[in-house]
């Protein structure tokens, strides 16, 4: 293999797949990124065995090939060579190393065959449809920060990602839950989603996805196999295993008879919050919103350190209530929206409380309460 | 140090050949505080019957010695010894199972009369403890010894169990001194006679010097105190590490830790052994399910809860297998830590037969974050509330009252029935 290539072409390639490659793996080849030289441009993959990147770019091939090396070395190398140069990159005879030579930099790499390296078969895919990045982008920003890292419950490590039908209109719904909050985005399903089964996109190719749409106005392809997902974002291909697990249903966990509303301003809010629970705990991190008549009273309560207390003014009609919730899981939800208010819909301080973004009608949030 | 020899004097007050002399005797204030043969001796409280005879306090056929009274020990039965073995050495000993809960509340009954004496008390297990009795004279309008004296016939007098006293001028001293004289002892160690004393002694007798450490001293010609007290403390820190600083410190009789109140539990766990070995999930299960329980009860008494669930398991080979897991918040419910044990336990079912079965807590603090609400997992919120309502009955109808499906129609410990013969 022979191959020459701009230095910024090259780095933003390896920008985007070198990322699925583990600081640490006990399988050497999985270090590796694949370098494969054909026609007119260099194709790079990484894997993890769960999820592959490949991507070409344009390169001057002398002569076609393929070989792997140690993947964020490479990147570190090439991130480290100067801005505008070229970069060639060879293999020697025994294919047992790779030249990388930029100006008056070379460097020697340990290679590993291409054929060790793991092929991510797809299987035939069942299901094609697009989205404009920028929605695509909304549906995980929305909901990605309410994913599970719980190992015991692996179906909630990911976005489940599904069709429902919502006021006479198919819809594409994205929902993410940890048992402690939900969050729940949706957009008109698009041409080819409607009879899509029901998946879910592990909480690392969501984040994956979330970095590699740079670009707003590129239309991302989506294909569905059995147990794998691809996403096609320009020249860049991510395909992903799916959590093999069943998505709890969520609908039974929305509820639909909270009846006390209240109205408050989210940035006021959001630093009320953010404010008192400056004393609580790294453990507990409860904070209690007492409503009554046109007000909310935030407190917080430590028994090691202090407490707090600030007053709101918002907009509440209904009988007086306490209700605590997680400081973090208030600021979490408050952050995802971009309405100037917030609209609380209660119903007592031990059921499930719903949230709802004012400038936003495509997205929901549940937050389980906190006894305090 | 004279402890005193029987027979030449007795008190001009009460007539009693128990006499201790020390010169140091008023000014000493750290105790140890020690019962003697304490199972046994409760036992022998409870059923005079057994007040000639030999005890041994243990478990089962495959048991172990837990405690056996003076009486046994003189025919060589010692703690922690096989059972079988125990039984070789005195065959008319009368083997009584352990109550635990007895035994707690009998010791809960000492520490008690420990707390009306000083408020720093730090237990060391169920029936030990140091107490600090400095500055106290003035509210006792008497000596620490002499408060330590009283309190050591009040407890044979109220609970019917005898102690062991130990008093010096730190922890280390004071402990040794409680097993001098056992039972029933009063010892001191002053200051003017604790170099000489400990130069004899062998290493062993430091805490923290175990039998692995031991024999790493011995490979270097080190057998007693006395040699310790040659060296200079940069060698040993050289050698040893900072456990050659406690060398250095505790071969000379310093110890500067104070007796701390409060002793807070890192784990809480519960383990049991077999009469016979089990590998299948039906016969451990209920097993898992009973000690579970018990955990909970602890975590729940506490008002703690933890956050890593620990499973313990001993194969026939006495290897020892633990398995842990995170959970993503602290529990305290039987139900949690039973449903995140039971599938670590499956997991460990590969044919392999067990004697020793055991599940624990631990990184725990405080309950008030403990077992929140969950969005998804709605049985988790239902079976936590029938939890609360089990335990409710069970607080007014005992123990007995109400068992879930898992321990039902099994012993006491979730073991199979036919073990209860044994």
């Amino acid at each position: 293999m022979r191959v020459t290539l701009e230095r910024a072409n090259l780095l933003k390639s390896l920008n985007h797949v070198h990322r699925v490659v583990e600081r640490r793996n006990t399988i050497p080849i999985l270090s590796n990124v694949l370098l494969k030289a054909e026609g007119a441009s260099l194709e790079m993959k990484a894997t993890d065995l769960d999820l592959e990147i490949n991507e070409a770019t344009p390169a001057v091939v002398e002569q076609s090939g393929a070989t792997t090396v140690a993947a964020h070395l490479l990147y570190d190398i090439v991130r480290k060579l100067p801005d505008g140069t070229e970069v060639m990159l060879s293999t020697d005879a025994d294919g047992n190393t790779m030249t990388v030579v930029s100006g008056r930099s070379n460097f020697k790499l340990q290679c590993l065959p291409q054929s060790d390296f793991p092929e991510l078969t797809a299987g035939e895919f069942t299901h094609t449809f697009r989205l404009d990045s920028t929605v695509l982008k909304e549906l995980i920003d929305r909901t990605q920060f309410a994913i599970s890292t719980e190992e015991t419950r692996y179906y909630l490590n990911g976005i489940y990602l599904h069709t429902a039908e919502h006021d006479d209109d198919i819809v594409l719904r994205a929902v993410a839950t940890d048992g402690h909050r939900l969050a729940r985005c949706e957009t008109a399903a698009p041409n080819g989603a409607e009879s899509m089964p029901g998946i879910i996109v592990p909480r690392k190719t969501v984040g994956e996805i979330q970095k590699l749409m740079d670009d707003p106005d590129v239309a991302v392809t989506i294909e569905l196999s059995d147990s794998k997902i691809r996403f096609t974002i320009g020249a860049i291909v991510l395909t992903s295993k799916l959590i093999d697990g069943t998505f709890p249903d969520y609908q039974r966990v929305i509820p639909t008879g909270n009846d006390k509303d209240m109205m408050v301003d989210r940035q006021t809010f959001a630093a009320a919050v953010d404010r008192v629970s400056t004393v609580s705990s790294e453990r507990g991190r409860a904070v209690k919103l007492a409503l009554s008549d046109g007000q909310m009273t935030l407190t917080v309560n430590n028994p090691d350190s202090g407490s707090a207390t600030e007053e709101l003014a918002v907009g509440y009609e209904s009988d007086p209530m306490e209700i605590g919730f997680n400081a973090r899981y208030l600021l979490d939800v408050t952050n995802q929206l971009s309405g100037s208010d917030v609209k609380f819909t209660l119903a007592d301080a031990g059921s499930p409380t719903l949230i709802f973004d004012t400038a936003d009608e495509k997205s929901l949030y549940v937050l389980m309460p906190m006894r305090v | 140090m004279t402890p005193a020899t029987a027979g030449e004097r007795r008190c001009l007050q009460c007539g009693s050949p128990r006499l201790v002399r020390h010169a140091e005797l008023e000014a000493l204030p750290i105790a140890h505080i020690d019962c003697d043969a304490f199972y046994a001796s409760v036992e022998k409280r409870d059923n005079p019957d057994l007040r000639d005879r030999p005890v041994i306090v243990g478990g089962g056929r495959r048991g172990v010695v837990s405690t056996c009274c003076y009486i046994a020990r003189i025919n060589g039965v010692r703690s922690a010894m096989p059972m079988f073995k125990a039984l070789k050495a005195c065959p008319e000993a009368v083997v009584v199972k352990p109550e635990m809960e007895k035994y707690a509340r009998v010791g809960r009954e000492v520490r008690d009369m420990m707390r009306a004496l000083t408020p720093l008390v730090e237990p060391l297990s169920i029936d030990e403890a140091f107490l600090d009795l400095t500055g106290t004279e003035r509210l006792h309008k008497d000596t620490p010894a002499r408060v330590l004296a009283r309190f050591a016939t009040a407890v044979e007098r109220e609970i019917g169990i005898t102690v062991s006293v130990g008093l010096s001028y730190c922890k280390f001293l004071a402990k040794v001194a409680s097993d001098f004289e056992k039972p029933r002892g009063f010892s001191v160690i002053g200051r003017a006679e604790a170099l000489t004393f400990l130069r004899d002694q062998p290493v062993t007798l430091i805490w923290g010097v175990g039998k692995a450490f031991a024999a790493t001293l011995e490979s270097d010609g080190i057998r007693t105190i006395g040699q310790l007290q040659q060296m200079d403390e940069n060698t040993l820190m050289r050698r040893y590490g900072m456990m050659g600083k406690r060398l250095f410190r505790l071969s000379r009789g310093e110890d500067e830790r104070a007796v701390h109140i409060d002793h807070e539990a890192k784990s809480v766990s519960a383990e049991t052994t077999f009469n016979h070995d089990y590998g299948t999930a039906a016969e451990l299960l209920p097993i898992l399910r009973t000690l579970s329980e018990k955990v909970a009860n602890r975590l729940k008494a506490s008002d703690t809860a933890g956050r890593t669930v620990v499973l313990k398991l001993k194969d026939t080979e006495f290897r020892i297998r633990t398995r842990n897991r995170q959970l993503p918040d602290r529990t305290q419910l039987a139900d949690r830590i039973f449903r995140v044990a039971a599938p670590m336990l499956d997991h460990e079912l590969d044919g392999t037969k067990y004697r020793l079965l055991g599940v624990g807590v631990s990184d725990l603090a405080s309950d008030a974050m403990a077992d929140p609400m969950d969005l998804v997992d709605t049985g988790a919120t239902r079976r936590a509330k029938a939890e609360e309502a089990m335990d409710a009955v069970r607080a007014k109808f005992g123990t007995k009252a109400l068992e879930t499906g898992y321990t039902f129609g099994t012993g006491s410990r979730g073991k199979p029935q036919r073990d209860q013969e044994n």
